[in-house]
């Protein structure tokens, strides 16, 4: 199972022309990701090499999917062009499939931009946007599986574990904890760490509590809003499996933002302490340090009769 | 992005929002000449730096710290009072609740006539990130620490949400100035003023728009008296115009060139360096090395795809601070190979011949092949396994230094 996408789901690559776009679809196909082709306005027609298959590319997303009947789409366009992107996307998806799943990787989409999209992604319920500004999505299989964005995928194992952070090297952190229990990953998901995102925390946990594959949930948060103090009062009226929690930025001072543009503690809220103090009240099991996580997890999946 | 109330000014005024006479001033005989061209009885000469709390915050002499005056912002009523004033402040260190002890010396000043004030209200403008939206919020607690009235009296705060693709509507400007008391004349002035202060948000990329307090005038005329407002720095590609809003000073020196070459730099008051990959795990860094027992210099993410000259630049940003007596380096390579990362430390380290203590932790691409480059160096690195590990090393290392 895993949660929205499968093993082998058909992956289109909006900007594969690009440096990062070709770069990384080059190692999703080296991790086995099912790319089916990418899209670059004016570039349709063209092939791209990676690992010495050719690949096709579009002009539209209409076209792309119409072709290639893909599931999901990520995005490699620089921020400027990166909303319409997303747009793009979800209504080629919406009114061709009535579903797909949009990752947005870009990193400095302006916030007014990413208002817009979001509003426009969620005017189709079947399209769901990840990110901006994440690592992605990852379902590792036995043999490759699907890798959709900039993580790497060699860290990973199939397994019942569904991490969901904020961050993209603590996420990384957090996949590496679950391996040094022998423990692999169901999904693996970057929500990013932009002030106006797509799917959240709380979309996260619920599908992991209805994934049969996931026995249990690590969430990663960070100072800025209040999205984590949202998803512990979620989970401790929704979720039966066990969490286990972290936030970043302890230390972070006030008023500063903390290279994520959502990062910040602004008027003294959305620090580390209070979103902390949330995830306990939520009954979530935390780890005072990344390097905690993975015993903080054992403990958590034996005194479920999991280990 | 922050500006000075003086360029907010000139914004709002420019999309269409009523601001009073004023003239920006460097000098005291600048604003001499504006108190004599501004012909108002009453002007306010008003400290312009990037924080707020000016008005009750204090003026120091930048050598003797010896107190200069109470209060960044003054209302004169005479020109030997403007020139009393604009002495006391120009070139003077303004301390407030939002600058931290150091303050921020004041190089700009700016001389407003003054207005007869019926009411004070607050207003501001900002992004909502729960609703992801644009959200307006109004009080008739102006003049006021708006935190200090959300925290007392909630319910004195009104707001309203804007579906960005309809717009500001009429009946959401109409609600917000019925619910702030207003009627008639007022109400038709305030919902003017909030249609031309929404359309500078959106046109503008604004990130905040703060104004506190907004005005009502004897005669019913709606007036902005302050003006705080920020860009969100991902537009900047489409606002030429903001290179010459931005005033450098006003930022720390080390942040700028960080971000020049494309790394995240922020000082904290502590003594150990932190070098990581990624914001968060930047961040869990600094807690992690507290956590033991140290306090972190700084937080510094090389970002995705560092290359050993970035992982050099940074490494001599982090010594720029005298407090730093070690460093720990955290990185998780994903996009960015260990290997990569291990020969960047070593021509860091050999470059700016590094004496203090160095730790560094690899995970990730190319582990094994980045933790042999650094056994191989003759170098006094300590390598660490995980991140609990490389702090404690750390904190024990400049711990047994003292």
């Amino acid at each position: 199972m895993a949660i929205w996408i499968e093993e082998d789901a058909k992956v289109l690559v909006q900007g594969i022309t690009g440096k990062q776009g070709m770069f990384h679809a080059g190692k999703m196909v080296e991790y086995g990701t099912n790319i089916v082709g990418g899209c670059t306005p004016g570039k349709g027609g063209q092939t791209v090499e990676l690992e010495g298959k050719d690949f096709p590319v579009w002009n539209s997303m209409t076209e792309a999917i119409t072709v290639t009947d893909a599931d999901a789409t990520v995005i490699y366009v620089p921020p400027p062009f990166a909303a319409e992107a997303i747009m793009e996307a979800a209504e080629a998806f919406d009114s061709i499939k009535g579903e797909g799943v949009v990752i947005c990787i870009t990193e400095g989409i302006p916030t007014l931009d990413m208002i817009k999209a979001v509003a426009y992604v969620n005017n189709r319920p079947g399209i769901r946007l990840i990110g901006p500004n994440c690592p992605g999505i990852i379902t590792p299989g036995e043999t490759g599986g699907a890798k959709i964005g900039i993580m790497p995928g060699h860290i990973h194992a199939k397994g019942r574990i569904g991490i969901v952070s904020k961050s993209g090297t603590l996420t990384y952190e957090a996949v590496a904890q679950t391996m040094s229990i022998d423990e692999g990953q169901s999904t693996c998901i970057g929500i990013g760490g932009d002030p106006v995102n797509g799917t959240g925390f709380i979309e996260c946990l619920a599908a992991f509590e209805n994934d049969p594959q996931t026995v249990a949930i690590v969430m990663i948060g960070e100072i800025g809003g209040n999205a984590e103090q949202e998803a512990a009062a979620f989970a401790a009226e929704n979720v039966s499996k066990p969490i286990v929690g972290f936030v970043a930025g302890s230390t972070a001072p006030p008023g500063k933002r903390m290279g994520h543009a959502g990062a910040i503690i602004s008027g003294g809220k959305g620090t580390a302490e209070e979103k902390f103090e949330a995830f306990k009240q939520a009954g979530i099991a935390c780890a005072n340090d990344p390097s905690e996580i993975g015993s903080v997890l054992l403990q958590a999946l034996k005194d479920a009769g999991l280990r | 992005m922050n500006i000075h109330e003086y360029q907010g000014k000139a914004l709002l005024k420019e999309f269409g929002v009523p601001v009073l006479e004023g003239v920006h001033c460097t000098s005291i005989e600048q604003a001499l000449t504006a108190y004599d061209n501004l012909n108002s009885k009453v002007v306010a000469v008003k400290s312009q730096i990037h924080a707020g709390g000016r008005g009750k915050g204090t003026l120091y002499h930048p050598q003797t710290r010896q107190e200069v005056m109470q209060g960044g912002v003054k209302i004169a009523f005479s020109k030997d009072e403007v020139e009393t004033y604009a002495t006391n402040i120009l070139g003077n260190i303004l301390v407030t609740i939002q600058t931290g002890d150091e303050g921020k010396v004041v190089k700009n000043l700016y001389v407003e006539s003054g207005c007869d004030i019926a009411h004070e209200y607050y207003l501001a403008l900002l992004v909502d990130r729960d609703n992801k939206s644009v959200l307006i919020m109004a009080s008739t607690e102006g003049g006021m620490d708006i935190e200090h009235v959300a925290e007392h009296t909630p319910d004195k705060i009104h707001k309203v949400v804007v579906d960005v693709n309809a717009g500001l509507l009429g009946f959401q400007k109409r609600d917000l100035g019925n619910s702030l008391g207003l009627s008639g004349m007022a109400l038709r002035s305030f919902a003017k003023t909030l249609n031309a202060m929404y359309e500078m948000f959106v046109s503008q990329d604004c990130a905040m728009v703060e104004i506190n307090p907004l005005v009502r005038t004897s005669n019913d005329e709606i007036v902005a008296l302050d003006a705080k407002i920020s860009f969100d720095e991902n537009a900047e590609f489409r606002h030429k115009n903001w290179a010459q809003l931005r005033d450098l000073s006003e930022e720390e020196d080390v942040e700028i060139r960080a971000k020049e070459t494309g790394l995240s730099y922020v000082k904290l008051d502590g003594n150990i360096g932190c070098l990581v990959n990624g914001a968060g795990l930047a961040m869990a860094t600094m807690d992690v090395i507290k956590l033991y027992g140290g306090e972190p210099a700084n937080f510094l993410d090389v970002g995705g795809g560092a290359d050993e000259e970035q992982v050099k630049t940074a490494f001599s940003m982090i010594m720029e601070d005298p407090n730093v007596k070690g460093i720990l380096v955290n990185i998780f390579g994903g996009i960015m190979r260990c290997d990569i990362i291990a020969r960047g430390v070593i021509a860091a380290t050999e470059a700016l011949s590094l004496e203090v203590p160095l730790v560094v932790r690899l995970a990730g691409t190319n582990v094994e092949q980045g933790k042999e480059i650094l056994a191989a160096s003759d170098l006094n690195i300590h390598p660490a396994n995980d991140l609990a590990e490389g702090a404690q090393k750390i904190v024990s290392l400049i711990g047994g230094d003292e």
